[in-house]
């Protein structure tokens, strides 16, 4: 049951910032009671955009009370144009990693702080993707723009990843398909198969691809082959570039069970540095992506 | 912390040390086979045949009765599988929407393989309903199974009215008893069941050893097939040792029946009254009319189930709760939600399961510190009504 890092459980069992604010000014709240997690941030901006005080009243599980909590002292000081670009990744990150299934409580995280903000500026007290977006998941009231945030911006790849995160098509189920849809031409929209149509405004962080994935915490991974290779693929999509930009490139070869196989093209071939691509670049990205115990090795190794 | 007070033993159950002493000499020294024809093997068969006979005493059955399994899911797959082998004109199956999910996942793998399930809603307390059970047996109804006793509420079903109604109808009648065994005094003499399963680590015996009784007379077919052991219906060498753990397990429930329905039940009524009088908006779940001794199910409005749990966990108290907060959760428990337990309350829902190892300071120690951690998570949760 303490498949939670050390911060997650200090933070939920003593949380910084916990209860109302009398003089809050701005006030965000996502989840209801029904959905089995509700959260409500209570934010003090002063008149430069400076989030001065940040509270939190949380109905929920322990890593939601901690993500409220964690969300609260990182905002505290910070601009609120600064505080909008904090993702949900971030947030796990700040508590040393989420349990897969428990990190829709960072995204909840990322949603209330954006409704306050909003909810200062003047404009709807909900996040854009959920006031611009499709209805998909009826039953957990999760838009397409939603969906599609927390797709780019985790780098999901499988329609558990996505309930995972959002719980959109946890509870009945019906709007599975919908989102595999959603998700098959987001992936190919970042492979460059299609063309980008501007998705939810408020992600669009370009150095969010390079950026080191959320880890997952403890849970272990239990990908079906077919998942794995999806991921192994859909990694590779994220490494390449940055081997192009030195003049090389990689060609995935094979995929058999964690043993993942590729030929180092271009540039790289007889680079000295090649071995540590392999290792510290490749390796290292599809372990953070994929699976801890994936193993790349060169082809004719 | 090194405290550690168990009141989940709905989940699992502490090896009785005499089950475990009585286990040992069939690692050590008695580890042979008992269908080996050597006198070394084959001496260990009558231990078997002991196990055999403690197992039906507990329930007035007859040892021939008596399928020893590796567990209650095994016992429970194994019923349904040989009942619709034996009926393969009937198209239809009984259960309900309170079962373990052992029986719940078997009948909807046979609803996707062509048979109708219907299954019985309750009540607000979990309660089934005669009537729509008598409208649900038809001719084409193949078995009905349903549980002697909820896991997670705790009530204690009309399995002797119940099995009745299925026998004057003609139809094979399975229930689940993991639950009831060893609290529940089941006379299968009386009790018209035609088949009941258990499972040995809730009453006492370790993990990993089940039990299936098969009334005498009925057409079985085996689910696990191969050798010929457990008179040819079920295959696989006996686990001795386990059995005969299973064996001494249920010569002690026998001993205990009475005092898990005297003293058990005081203890759980002292916890449940201890915390309902101190703790603000909190009810108790189930039918507390008929209900297992050592259950009660508590749930506190507008707090989460896995908070209260990790809170418990700090103080060394292990419970459960129907609620995982996942995120394909969107309801509580199939249980809770079948009783339609309202939301603010449903989320938080607490199993205490008590045994007869518990003690009244373990219960008091509870009631002392359980308020508190009701009122922390209160405070942090912004449904304050």
């Amino acid at each position: 049951m303490w498949n939670y890092s050390q911060k997650v459980q200090d933070f939920f069992l003593k949380p910084h910032n916990a209860g109302p604010l009398e003089d809050a000014n701005a006030i965000g709240e996502v989840g209801s009671l029904a959905c089995g997690d509700a959260l409500k941030l209570y934010l003090k901006i002063d008149d430069k955009g400076v989030i001065q005080k940040a509270s939190f009243e949380t109905f929920g599980c322990a890593s939601a009370i901690a993500s409220s909590s964690i969300l609260t002292d990182m905002v505290i000081g910070m601009h609120v144009d600064d505080a909008l670009k904090i993702t949900n990744a971030d947030i796990a990150n700040a508590l040393d990693g989420l349990p897969r299934e428990k990190m829709h409580c960072s995204v909840m995280g990322q949603e209330a702080l954006e409704a306050a903000i909003r909810q200062w500026r003047g404009e709807p007290a909900l996040p854009k993707t959920q006031e611009e977006g499709k209805l998909v998941c009826k039953c957990f009231n999760v838009t397409d723009l939603t969906i599609i945030k927390a797709i780019r911006e985790n780098h999901l790849t499988t329609v558990d990843d996505i309930t995972a995160f959002t719980k959109a098509g946890g509870a009945c189920g019906s709007c599975r398909d919908e989102i595999a849809e959603i998700l098959e031409t987001e992936l190919k929209r970042m492979n460059g198969e299609l063309p980008d149509a501007a998705p939810a405004k408020s992600e669009a962080r370009p150095e969010a691809a390079a950026k080191p994935q959320v880890t997952f915490g403890a849970t272990p991974s239990m990908l079906t082959n077919l998942e794995r290779m999806q991921k192994v693929m859909t990694a590779m999509q994220l490494i390449r570039p940055q081997l192009q930009a030195d003049g090389g490139d990689v060609r995935l070869v094979d995929i058999n069970g964690k043993t993942v196989t590729v030929e180092l093209t271009g540039h790289c071939v007889g680079c000295p540095a090649s071995k540590a691509t392999l290792h510290q670049v490749i390796e290292q990205i599809l372990r953070m992506q994929v699976e801890p115990d994936i193993v790349v090795k060169e082809a004719g190794d | 912390m090194s405290r550690t007070i168990y009141f989940d033993n709905n989940a699992t159950t502490q090896v009785a040390p005499e089950v475990t002493e009585a286990m040992l000499p069939f690692f050590t020294t008695y580890w042979g086979n008992p269908s080996s024809m050597h006198t070394f093997g084959g001496q260990v068969a009558k231990y078997v045949d002991k196990a055999r006979e403690q197992v039906a005493a507990l329930f007035n059955a007859k040892p021939s009765e008596i399928i020893f399994t590796s567990c209650g899911t095994e016992s429970d797959n194994t019923a349904i599988w040989t009942a619709l082998q034996t009926n393969p004109t009937k198209k239809h199956i009984v259960t309900t929407s309170v079962e373990h999910s052992a029986i719940l996942q078997t009948a909807a793998f046979w609803e996707r393989n062509g048979y109708r399930v219907t299954r019985l809603g309750v009540d607000e307390k979990g309660r089934l309903d005669m009537d729509e059970y008598a409208a649900a047996l038809t001719p084409d109804t193949a078995i009905v199974s349903i549980m002697y006793a909820n896991n997670e509420v705790g009530n204690i079903y009309p399995i002797p009215q119940m099995a009745e109604m299925a026998k004057e109808r003609g139809i094979l009648f399975h229930t689940d008893a993991v639950q009831a065994a060893g609290k529940v005094d089941i006379d299968l003499a009386k009790v018209p069941v035609d088949m009941l399963s258990i499972s040995g680590h809730k009453l006492h015996a370790p993990k990993g050893v089940g039990m299936l009784f098969v009334r005498k007379g009925l057409i079985f077919r085996p689910f696990i097939r191969g050798g010929h052991q457990e008179a040819g219906r079920r295959a696989g060498t006996e686990n001795v040792p386990y059995i005969v753990g299973l064996g001494t397990a249920c010569d002690l429930a026998r001993a205990h029946m009475e005092e898990e329905n005297v003293r058990v039940a005081a203890l759980r009524d002292r916890l449940e009254e201890g915390i309902t009088a101190n703790v603000p908006d909190c009810l108790v779940n189930g039918d507390r009319e008929h209900r297992l001794p050592g259950t009660t199910n508590i749930a506190f409005r507008n707090i989460e189930g896995e908070a209260v749990l990790l809170m418990l966990d700090r103080l060394g108290i292990c419970a459960s709760s129907g609620s995982a907060c996942t995120s394909g959760s969107l309801e509580p428990s199939h249980v809770l939600s079948a009783m339609k337990v309202p939301f603010k309350y449903a989320h938080s829902s607490t199993r205490f399961s008590l045994c007869r190892y518990n003690t009244q300071e373990e219960v008091d120690f509870a009631i002392e510190n359980i308020p508190a951690v009701i009122k922390t998570l209160r405070e942090l949760s912004p449904f304050k009504d």
